[in-house]
């Protein structure tokens, strides 16, 4: 009887505990989107897409940082998909079975998991030291390489999952190879695919530190990919560490409006497959 | 019938191409970090790795201090991320309400999504000024009377340095070890938990003595995987590390990591030698993250051909 109630008590502590650890997950998330938009909400205003970025002291808005990122992200999307996409394919279809496949998983999950600051120094040798200046397309190119990997592993998995008898049963009909992938193999996983491109779009949307060292920041509003180029989480960055209360207020009003985006994004990611079953 | 067989060596070898490309951008990284890393390890030698010195003026570098800065941090970390993020597992797996299950689960999953300058901030404005107003004052007067533990605790209450970036990491981090470990827990065959309710096991039973043992090599990967996370996260940390280049035994002490010294150098760094020395820098960050993604990736090897056969 004695051995029954302390197997019940110890159940009941580890319960308690457990119940406890998911409360502190939740808590931490609604502690951080909490404040956040206790701070940020106060900012949120139309000047902050019609003005640019103001010097010490003034105050303004953060259109050329939106501007900046949005082209940074639409150009790393628009290169690093179409690659990421292509080797994925070759990896699910033709070199399904090859001995580089599994090299190349493995070599792409290390460029998943590299750290963006890595990612952003090699731009810098690469791109910015030989030409001598920071440039967007440096910072472009920094988020291409952070979006490359994320697209190859959405690929090859979501590919990997269209049932073969669909392959089979295009392959017997005389389709070739290509015509197989590209009008069955690419529709059946097209929803996987989009989770893919918008995982991508949400992960480099944040991303601060590979634009560091390659795209810079810029003061003014420049649609100049050949020169520096502002972004949100590069102005979030220098005025939340700045004196100014001014610049703190556009810092927490980015930081509202870049989570907000990166949160829809990855939340549509995740639902959208569940609505549109592949048929 | 010839058409369709160009439009396919055709397609064929784009997709190669594709491939190939990405080969060599991994190439291409490494070996740009290899040579702008080269003048520092030519002119330091292996000294480089446990030299503490970091002096920009007399061009004197040593990666100890920010490697020693990472390492804590992260463990830090992980001390706090594993056990939460255990516990959350095993609520989602065993506990929850079925209806709740989805919903607590993507809540836990968004801690991953909100990008992580957004937790620098949250960090540098709410939490360090928390710690040092209310937790650090209590942690020093408590533990400096015990020997050993007074020395992880001395020093002002600072409020920045490797505990704040260690907590934040764990916030960081705690999502990939709950959701990894929720999701190996869920591949434990029905049978084994039915089998062991069946004699009577209380849930908390099932789960120490079926589920954690049978989701061992798999939490481990998660565990790993968690920690490549922490160990190259840059933008939080740089917002609460102090920058300060030294190995000091408080965890209250200002420091600095790896990600952090990169970032709030790099811009600034005059000479080739700095500039230099910082690549080196990343260049050991690279390897150690590669190291704990090569364990991960074997341990998850090893799960898969186990529940294959």
């Amino acid at each position: 009887m004695n051995l029954y109630r302390a197997r019940r008590l110890r159940n009941a502590i580890a319960s308690a505990l457990a119940v406890g650890a998911t409360a502190v997950g939740l808590c931490w998330l609604g502690m951080v989107l909490g404040i956040l938009i206790w701070n940020g909400l106060g900012g949120l205003s139309l000047r902050l897409f019609v003005e640019n970025t103001p010097p010490p002291g003034a105050s303004g808005g953060l259109l050329n940082a939106i501007v900046g990122s949005t082209l940074l992200v639409l150009g790393a999307v628009a290169l690093g998909t179409p690659l990421g996409m292509l080797a994925g394919t070759w990896m699910a279809e033709y070199g399904r079975y090859a001995r580089l496949t599994p090299i190349m998983r493995f070599v792409n999950d290390i460029l998943l998991s590299a750290p963006s600051i890595v990612v952003g120094l090699f731009v810098y040798e690469i791109l910015v030291a030989p030409v001598g200046h920071f440039s967007g397309y440096a910072g472009v190119a920094a988020l291409t390489l952070i979006v490359i990997p994320v697209v190859v592993r959405t690929t090859e998995d979501t590919l990997s999952l269209v049932p073969n008898e669909l392959r089979e049963a295009a392959a017997s009909l005389g389709a070739p190879r290509d015509v197989l992938i590209r009008r069955l193999t690419y529709r059946a996983a097209r929803a996987g695919l989009t989770t893919g491109v918008l995982l991508a779009v949400a992960r480099v949307s944040g991303e601060t530190a590979p634009l560091l060292f390659t795209a810079l920041n810029n003061q003014f509003f420049s649609l100049n990919i050949s020169g520096p180029l502002a972004s949100l989480p590069a102005v979030i960055f220098k005025f939340a560490l700045s004196p100014y209360k001014d610049w703190q207020a556009l810092a927490w009003a980015g930081a509202l409006l870049i989570t907000g985006f990166v949160l829809t994004i990855s939340i549509a990611a995740r639902i959208w497959p569940r609505q549109r079953k592949p048929t | 019938m010839r058409h369709g067989q160009i439009g396919d060596a055709a397609f064929r070898s784009l997709t190669f191409a594709a491939t190939l490309a990405l080969a060599a951008l991994f190439v291409a990284l490494i070996v740009a970090l290899v040579l702008g890393a080269a003048p520092a390890f030519r002119t330091f030698g292996l000294g480089f790795l446990i030299d503490q010195s970091w002096n920009p003026v007399t061009e004197k570098f040593g990666a100890l201090a920010a490697v020693y800065g990472t390492l804590v941090a992260s463990l830090i970390a992980m001390l706090i991320a594993v056990p939460l993020g255990l516990g959350i597992a095993f609520f989602l797996s065993e506990l929850c309400p079925a209806a709740l299950r989805s919903p607590i689960g993507i809540a836990i999953e968004l801690l991953a999504g909100i990008p992580s300058i957004i937790y620098g901030i949250w960090g540098l404005f709410v939490l360090a000024p928390f710690l040092q107003a209310k937790v650090q004052p209590l942690l020093i007067a408590l533990f400096a009377d015990v020997p050993g533990l007074s020395l992880l605790f001395a020093g002002p209450p600072y409020g920045i340095g490797l505990l704040t970036a260690g907590i934040i990491l764990a916030i960081m981090v705690l999502p990939f070890v709950a959701s990894v470990s929720r999701d190996v827990f869920a591949a434990v065959p029905p049978l084994l938990k039915e089998a062991a309710y069946g004699v009577g096991a209380t849930t908390w039973e099932v789960a120490r003595n079926v589920l954690l043992p049978y989701a061992r090599t798999g939490v481990m990967g998660a565990i790993l995987l968690a920690l490549g996370r922490a160990l190259g996260e840059t933008m939080a940390v740089t917002f609460v590390i102090g920058n300060a280049h030294r190995v000091s035994a408080s965890l209250l002490a200002p420091g600095t990591t790896i990600s952090a010294t990169i970032a709030n150098e790099f811009t600034e760094a005059v000479g080739d030698l700095y500039t230099s020395a910082l690549i080196a820098l990343s260049l050991i960050l690279f390897v150690i993250t590669f190291a704990m993604l090569a364990a991960a990736r074997y341990l998850l090897l090893r799960l898969e051909r186990r529940s294959a056969k």
